[in-house]
């Protein structure tokens, strides 16, 4: 990358790697979750409801020191999966993403959740009296039609991912080539005298990463949708 | 053969319908509100009946005694809905194909080719459902039916959000998918018009219940199911055979067991069959053959029955050849004319009387 030194290529490639790796490991399960939410109804719905949505209302500190005592290397889930998998969140990169992957699932189950309520359910309807089961009918026809949400969500969720900053210093720290991603950095530089300069280059990295991802999604949308309608007459 | 007997709660309105149906065309006619669509759904496995049973050829689907409840994959019942419902972003092909490949090869008896064919779908393969106009939506919608292997077709209101010269186009489509592939059609409908002109047999249904089954012409010509049915016309249907087009006249003929109709041309080759349905009030009796008259068909037959209606009007029943013919005349003409049963007497009918909708393929 031009103009770029080997230091500030590593950051935007870390940055890029705990976005990447949080949005695909959350899809599958905000998928699910929303299918759940705008297809089902369930007493308590409403509890899973506002703790899906949570990461959205509370500071994210708070949320960072959540996931610190939960999947700290000594908190119940933490020492679960290090006992059993060896996966260890604390002060990895492997934290960072689960910090975005929570900050940034609200947003991608409420696009789908809105995309998949927009189906018209006699679509499935229809769809099993030919003959399909729920979950190829799922697979056929609710998957593809919710696809601009989909990919409106995995926008949002990567967006959020790439700025997250308060839940990921709290559990993960600033730990230069391990957890220290394009917000960190940037901070870390206006905390020092005469970083101004290579913050300002960092945050235009930022802007430029936002816009594409931006850009990149539009277009995907913009052909999901024409794919789905086709040219109305 | 569709055996249904079920009990539905839907909100404030109770769904109480029990009927037996062996034809080729079952007509399911109610007025809005009826609970036609509430039926239709319990017959296809999308909501589930709170109690009762629902056979199609000795083939148990739903029995609330022996706890049968088979889920609407598994049912085999082509639903056709009202507004088609293809899947926007697949293919014209795409969904014709889509419950063709979920059933397993012994199942298949209907091939797509054929489909394509009867319906005349091949032009359209390549579209996506959005290009499409109405009526071409409702013919993918049905193709995608049949290829999923039915075992009858459910049609709820294929034409109703189509305009006349469409409806008149998916009715005569209809008709030949029934005689192409046999497979027993339940058609719902609170068009009095598409109803005669389809079912063999028809089950009335208002307020939730089955207020009479039976024949067509049985079931409207019933004074008690007026209320229901609401006016209409007495008459006869007619199967028959087209033997003949006089294009100078644009006119047809038809052969019938019993006779002869000249009828205003039809879309049809010869050879082919044909239902021409015959209002009780266009046709006139004759003691004599008459001459010099602008009516071009003059049928010979016999009456069978009288049917004394209320006020001025009787219906005279005739048997021309096999063919039962009815006639509707004053009460007048029967006394002046001194008609009684089992006399032989000559039945008048204006060619023009035939109006698009009383001729179809049979």
């Amino acid at each position: 990358m031009a103009g770029l030194s080997p230091e500030e290529v590593g950051i935007v490639l870390l940055s890029l790697r705990v976005a990447v790796v949080s949005v695909l490991c959350s899809l599958p399960i905000a998928i699910l979750v929303a299918y759940v939410l705008a297809r089902t109804r369930f007493p308590g719905k409403i509890l899973v409801d506002a703790v899906v949505h949570l990461p959205l209302v509370l500071p994210p500190v708070v949320v960072g020191f959540a996931l610190l005592v939960l999947f700290g290397k000594r908190g119940p889930i933490g020492s679960l999966l290090n006992d059993w998998f060896g996966i260890v969140f604390a002060f990895r990169w492997t934290g960072a993403a689960l910090a975005s992957a929570i900050m940034g699932f609200p947003l991608m189950v409420r696009a789908i959740r809105l995309s998949m309520e927009a189906i018209d359910r006699r679509l499935e309807t229809a769809a099993t009296t030919l003959g399909g089961s729920r979950a190829w009918v799922f697979a056929s026809i609710t998957l593809p039609l919710a696809l601009p949400g989909i990919i409106t969500g995995v926008l949002l969720s990567f967006a959020r991912g790439l700025g997250e900053f308060g839940a990921t210093i709290t559990f993960v720290s600033n730990i230069p080539g391990e957890t220290e991603t394009l917000p960190l950095a940037i901070y870390s530089l206006t905390q020092v005298p005469g970083g101004d300069a290579q913050a300002l280059r960092l945050s235009i990295i930022a802007v430029v990463l936002s816009v594409l991802a931006l850009v990149t999604s539009e277009w995907l949308t913009g052909r999901a949708t024409k794919a789905k309608s086709d040219d109305r007459r | 053969m569709i055996d249904v007997d079920v009990e539905q709660q839907v909100g404030s309105f109770t769904l109480r319908a029990r009927f037996t149906a062996d034809a080729p065309v079952v007509g399911l006619f109610g007025r809005s509100g009826a609970g036609k669509s509430t039926l239709v759904n319990a017959i296809a496995g999308v909501t589930m009946p709170r109690r009762g049973h629902v056979r199609v050829d000795d083939v148990v689907l739903f029995d609330s005694e022996r706890r049968i409840d088979l889920p609407p994959q598994a049912r085999r019942i082509g639903y056709v809905f009202q507004d088609a419902l293809l899947f926007p972003h697949l293919s014209v092909e795409a969904n014709l194909l889509y419950g063709h490949h979920l059933r397993a090869p012994a199942v298949r008896f209907i091939e797509p080719r054929h489909v394509i064919d009867v319906l005349g779908l091949a032009r359209l393969l390549p579209r996506k459902p959005g290009a499409l106009s109405g009526g071409e939506k409702q013919r993918v919608a049905i193709g995608r039916a049949l290829l999923a292997q039915p075992r009858i077709l459910l049609l709820d209101e294929p034409l109703a959000s189509l305009d006349v010269p469409r409806r008149m186009e998916i009715l005569d489509y209809i008709e030949r998918l029934r005689d192409e592939f046999h497979i027993p059609i339940v058609y719902v409908s609170h068009s009095v018009a598409e109803i005669t002109r389809l079912a063999d047999t028809l089950v009335v249904l208002s307020a939730g219940e089955c207020v009479g089954v039976g024949d067509v012409d049985d079931v409207m010509g019933r004074i008690d199911l007026k209320p229901y049915t609401g006016r209409y016309e007495a008459g006869a249907v007619i199967e028959s055979t087209v033997v003949a087009h006089d294009l100078d006249f644009d006119l047809t003929t038809l052969a019938f067991a019993g006779g002869e109709l000249t009828v205003p041309g039809i879309n049809a080759i010869i050879g082919e069959r044909v239902r021409a349905r015959i209002r009780a009030r266009d046709v006139s009796l004759a003691l004599d053959k008459p001459m010099g008259l602008s009516i071009v068909n003059v049928l010979s037959g016999r009456v069978t029955a009288i049917r004394e209606e209320s006020g001025p009007v009787v219906d005279v029943q005739l048997a021309v050849g096999e063919t039962v013919l009815t006639a509707r005349i004053t009460r007048r003409s029967l006394v002046q004319l001194g008609i009684h049963v089992e006399q032989d007497l000559y039945a008048l009918v204006k060619a023009v009387s035939f109006d698009h909708r009383s001729t179809g393929y049979a």
